[in-house]
């Protein structure tokens, strides 16, 4: 079952949405508190977290550092511009690789569905070429992860 | 088939991926290419002749610079990406999945 969907929209919108079995508020948590976004938003396998910083307020610093144990790694920051609990986030962000992307301007909705929640994700993006830009590094870690495993097929 | 291997071939390198990534955002020379690289200008030319033998980009004559862009096949080959990072992106909702599942058992 494929319970996500990621679509670009316009010129400059990626939308994501996903369903999820536990109210809003468990779902708003696990998005804000670096303890338990530590162990979900990870990316590859073998990669890890070791630097989480959410202040969940506005105006707040995002800081994450991930690595994959062998030297390698990469580092996002960002800003909350707004949070209304257990419903609604909206914050900045850009990746470092070393060399800062233009800025991601992220909404994150949490909406009551059933017993669970839907969570839609838009972002936006300064400009066109950005996005692609954006989607292709994004894809230049998926596809690592693809290579790593199917190297790890060949050992 | 034979291109198929060969744009697989060519994309299995991190720096070939870091310069299609680069020149999503516009045409570049060797020179811009070569600058956010620890890498020699020979080297970045030797990259950039396997991604024109794959397909990948095309490059044009403007005076003594061959500035490159991505090809058509470059653009599919994005779209076949974005396939990936939807299965990376949903590899770390699944976690969330069990992390959601946790908190709920410990209340």
């Amino acid at each position: 079952m494929s319970k996500m969907t990621l679509k670009t929209e316009g010129d400059r919108h990626v939308v994501v949405t996903r369903r999820f079995a536990a109210a809003p508020e468990a779902v708003y948590r696990a998005h804000t508190e670096p303890a338990l976004i530590q162990k979900w938003l990870l990316g590859p396998d073998g990669w890890t977290m070791p630097v989480c910083i959410n202040e969940a307020r506005p105006g707040g610093k995002i800081r994450y550092e991930w690595s994959n144990g062998e030297g390698a790694g990469f580092y996002v920051t960002g800003e909350y511009l707004e949070l209304v609990p257990f419903s609604r986030l909206v914050h900045v962000e850009r990746m470092h690789m070393p060399h800062a992307t233009p800025d991601n301007h992220i909404e994150t909705t949490f909406t009551p569905d059933g017993i669970g929640t839907l969570m839609t994700m838009r972002m936006t993006l300064p400009d066109a070429a950005t996005r692609t830009a954006m989607l292709s590094t994004g894809m230049e870690h998926g596809m690592e992860a693809s290579y790593v495993r199917l190297e790890s097929t060949f050992k | 088939m034979a291109n198929l291997d060969a744009s697989f071939s060519a994309l299995a390198d991190p720096t070939r991926r870091a310069i299609l990534a680069r020149l999503a955002l516009g045409e570049a020379t060797v020179m811009e290419l070569a600058a956010p690289f620890d890498m020699t200008q020979p080297a970045i030319s030797r990259h950039l002749k396997v991604l024109e033998g794959a397909g990948l980009i095309t490059r044009r004559v403007e005076g003594t610079k061959r500035p490159c862009r991505l090809a058509p096949a470059a653009v599919d080959e994005i779209d076949q990406w974005l396939g990936m990072l939807r299965k990376a992106l949903s590899a770390n909702y699944d976690r969330l999945d069990d992390v959601l599942a946790a908190m709920k058992t410990e209340q």
